[in-house]
């Protein structure tokens, strides 16, 4: 019903643009040139007017109507659910609104039944309420606007204001997400150090939360604060890292080398976008062909030299990422390398140097603030990685630095820790949250490091 | 044109004065960039321990010949070079020749100042080190120390060697280059507008920097101011088009040039 109001907005926005750009050519005779504003900025200006408060209205409405409806029936039904706990009473709530408006309902009873039809009705007056909000502030928006438009109305200004406005409210919407994000890690992280100490959870060694209660009897339910330590984790997803790295930054940053001072203008029309295709794999692809090639061919390698090679290796997790962000360090090579000015490189070349020497000579240490910071964004993007580890390491935390046995990474651990039935305040469910503000961290921290590293690079050369 | 004549009157100008030997000796030189002609069959020596100007108007070819001395259109995909360019009588062009040995002996200095982004030292010591000019630490410091000097450079830098190059002034490192050039010893110097990104003050110590080096190295520099060419060179090459006008000693092509298209440039009715 309120679809149909969103509806009817849109048509009176159009309505109201053709209105008031005719409005605008009328009051000049049709002498364009004598207005302040363009006289499509005179429709924009009484189409926002016309649609904008009431679509605002709308908004509101729907964010915070569900909550005022919920709260009228529990008021309503308080004596019914004077008995129950905070779970039941939104199990009923959920099903009354279910029984109202459709949707799985977990068993009837005639409170529910009563409590559905009341809210039927105050949804219905509720609705009520807003198509008359809107259409009386649509219908004051668009005569006030109306009345306004003449021949020196700036009705550009007022556009361009509320146009900046709404931009502004993108990015708010944008950062506070992020915020929002951010604060329930920290909440939720918090409420887990106070069950598990914080330095147990940053430096111990031994982690298997799915053992976390081991009590039995007076015990039972306590917190084994031993079982925390994330130290394994954490090695492990360095130790992929580690690999990927050695596989992504030299094959990397050579095809970077390549594509910008070697390949000839057509190689590189192919070759480079070819090579970013790489990146437009989905990473659970890189997942399975990490898992069902290249681990078994680590391990039949490793059988014929005699090595003991776990089929779940942290090698073909490693090797297999690496491949997965070469993209990532090629492309960004390319561009600080392709910024290195020309002049360098015919400087070099005057005074006899080769194309090697000046690559490796000029070339590379003057982009090597960019390179470095190219990389930085690749770990940080291997660190943050989860698919292919998760199908090709395994989930053993082991605490080693033997690239051939199964390791584990912080990603790997919320994944599990969160798939399943669960209860959300256990220790075990909350570690994850922990888990992830320490992976949310050292992502920014690498993050701002490369990007303080390319700006003080950017003061070089522009 | 009257280049043959032209020739003549010079062959008989400069067995008069007891002419230097001929350094670098261009025959027929052409070059295209792609489909487009750049350059037509220029003939034109220079002489050692001269500097030889190359001017004329934007687009006229002077400083492609330029690159042609030390192979630098190399560099360029498309360009294509005919002709035939000799040092000491040995073509550059040969097959034979390794471009890095020529460019060693024909070393060059841009338009643009455009030291390395590394320490005034390590700018200098560059070529000699990939080179391998100098067995000794000691030894590379003699020859960053005298290249400096005879850069006029040495004593403005010698307490901040290890300091960035980017970091000097814009005739600084110009100088600085120069002395970047001269560090592998070269026989030749090639510059190209090595003023026009400096003031009047940083282009007038370049300047007699230049008539300095003449002692010791032949220099050929492109520049687009006359009084720059009137300066500093002994001989002046006028180009048009992609054409040699003119050629010959500098003084008299100054005040009695033979083509008319050299005497409108000089004196500024065209380009």
């Amino acid at each position: 019903m309120v679809g149909y109001l969103v509806v009817l907005l849109v048509v009176l926005a159009a309505a109201a643009y053709w209105l008031g750009r005719t409005r605008a050519i009328a009051s000049v005779n049709g002498d364009v040139a004598r207005l302040h504003s363009l006289p499509g900025q005179h429709g924009m200006f009484l189409a926002l007017f016309a649609a904008g408060p009431a679509l605002l209205a709308i908004v509101l409405w729907s964010l915070v109507t569900p909550g005022i409806e919920s709260s009228i029936i529990a008021d309503r039904f308080a004596s019914e659910l004077s008995g129950m706990g905070v779970p039941q009473v939104e199990a009923f709530i959920r099903d009354a609104r279910a029984m109202a408006f459709g949707g799985l309902v977990g068993f009837a009873d005639p409170t529910k039944e009563a409590a559905a039809a009341l809210y039927k009705s105050v949804h219905a007056t509720s609705t009520w309420i807003i198509w008359t909000v809107a259409l009386v502030l649509s219908a004051s928006g668009f005569y006030w606007a109306y009345s306004r438009i003449a021949q020196a109305y700036r009705a550009r200004h007022v556009v361009e204001r509320v146009l900046r406005a709404f931009l502004i409210a993108c990015s708010v919407v944008a950062i506070l997400t992020t915020i929002g994000i951010v604060l329930s890690l920290i909440f939720e992280s918090l409420r887990f150090f106070q069950q598990v100490p914080f330095y147990k959870f940053l430096f111990g060694t031994h982690w298997s939360p799915q053992s976390a209660f081991t009590g039995a009897g007076a015990e039972a339910g306590a917190v084994n604060e031993d079982i925390f330590g994330m130290v394994p984790l954490f090695a492990g997803t360095l130790l992929i890292t580690f690999i990927a790295m050695l596989v992504a930054a030299p094959i990397g940053l050579m095809a970077a080398i390549y594509l910008s001072d070697y390949a000839s203008k057509s190689v590189r029309a192919v070759a480079k976008p070819v090579l970013e295709i790489l990146a437009g794999i989905p990473t659970v692809v890189y997942g399975f062909f990490a898992a069902l090639t290249v681990a078994p061919y680590f391990r039949g390698i490793g059988e014929s030299l005699g090595l003991n090679v776990a089929s779940e290796s942290a090698l073909a997790a490693g090797v297999v990422m690496g491949i997965m962000i070469i993209p990532f360090v090629s492309s960004l090579s390319d561009d600080v390398i392709n910024a290195v000015p020309q002049s360098l490189r015919d400087g070099s070349a005057g005074l006899g140097a080769t194309k090697s020497e000046t690559i490796r000579k000029v070339v590379l240490p003057a982009a090597l603030p960019g390179i470095v910071s190219a990389i930085l964004l690749a770990v940080s993007r291997a660190i943050g990685e989860t698919m292919i580890v998760v199908m090709a390491a395994g989930l053993a935390a082991n605490l080693t630095a033997n690239p051939l046995e199964a390791v584990t990474t912080v990603t790997v651990q919320i994944v599990t820790l969160l798939v399943g039935d669960q209860e959300f305040d256990s220790a075990k469910t909350l570690a994850a949250f922990a888990l992830g503000l320490v992976l949310f961290c050292i992502t920014l921290t690498l993050n701002i490091v490369a990007l303080r590293v390319v700006q003080k690079y950017r003061e070089q050369y522009d | 044109m009257n280049i043959m004549t032209e020739a003549g009157v010079e062959q008989k100008l400069s067995s008069a004065t007891n002419a230097p030997s001929i350094k670098m000796k261009g025959e027929k030189v052409s070059v295209h960039y792609g489909e487009k002609r750049a350059l037509f069959d220029v003939d034109l020596d220079v002489r050692e321990h001269q500097v030889t100007a190359l001017i004329g108007p934007s687009g006229c070819g002077k400083s492609t010949f330029l690159r042609c001395l030390n192979r630098m259109n190399d560099t360029i995909d498309i360009a294509r070079v005919s002709g035939k360019i000799t040092l000491d009588g040995e073509d550059v062009y040969d097959p034979k020749i390794d471009v890095v040995e020529l460019r060693a002996r024909v070393g060059m200095v841009f338009q643009k100042p455009n030291p390395f982004p590394k320490s005034i030292y390590e700018n200098v010591a560059y070529g000699p080190r990939i080179h391998g000019l100098a067995r000794t630490k000691a030894e590379l410091d003699g020859i960053v120390e005298s290249s400096l000097k005879k850069a006029g450079l040495f004593n403005e830098v010698k307490d901040r060697l290890l300091e960035s190059g980017t970091g000097l002034s814009g005739g600084q490192q110009q100088r600085l280059c120069i002395a970047r050039a001269i560090a592998v010893s070269p026989e030749v110097i090639l510059m190209d507008e090595p003023c026009s990104a400096l003031d009047p003050i940083a282009t007038a110590r370049v300047e007699e920097l230049i008539d300095e080096l003449r002692q010791n190295y032949t220099i050929v520099i492109v520049t687009h101011s006359m009084q720059q060419a009137a300066r500093v060179s002994q001989r002046t090459a006028m180009f048009h088009l992609g054409y040699l006008v003119e050629e010959g000693a500098t003084d008299k092509m100054f005040t009695n040039p033979d083509d008319k298209r050299t005497q409108d440039y000089i004196t500024g009715r065209f380009g």
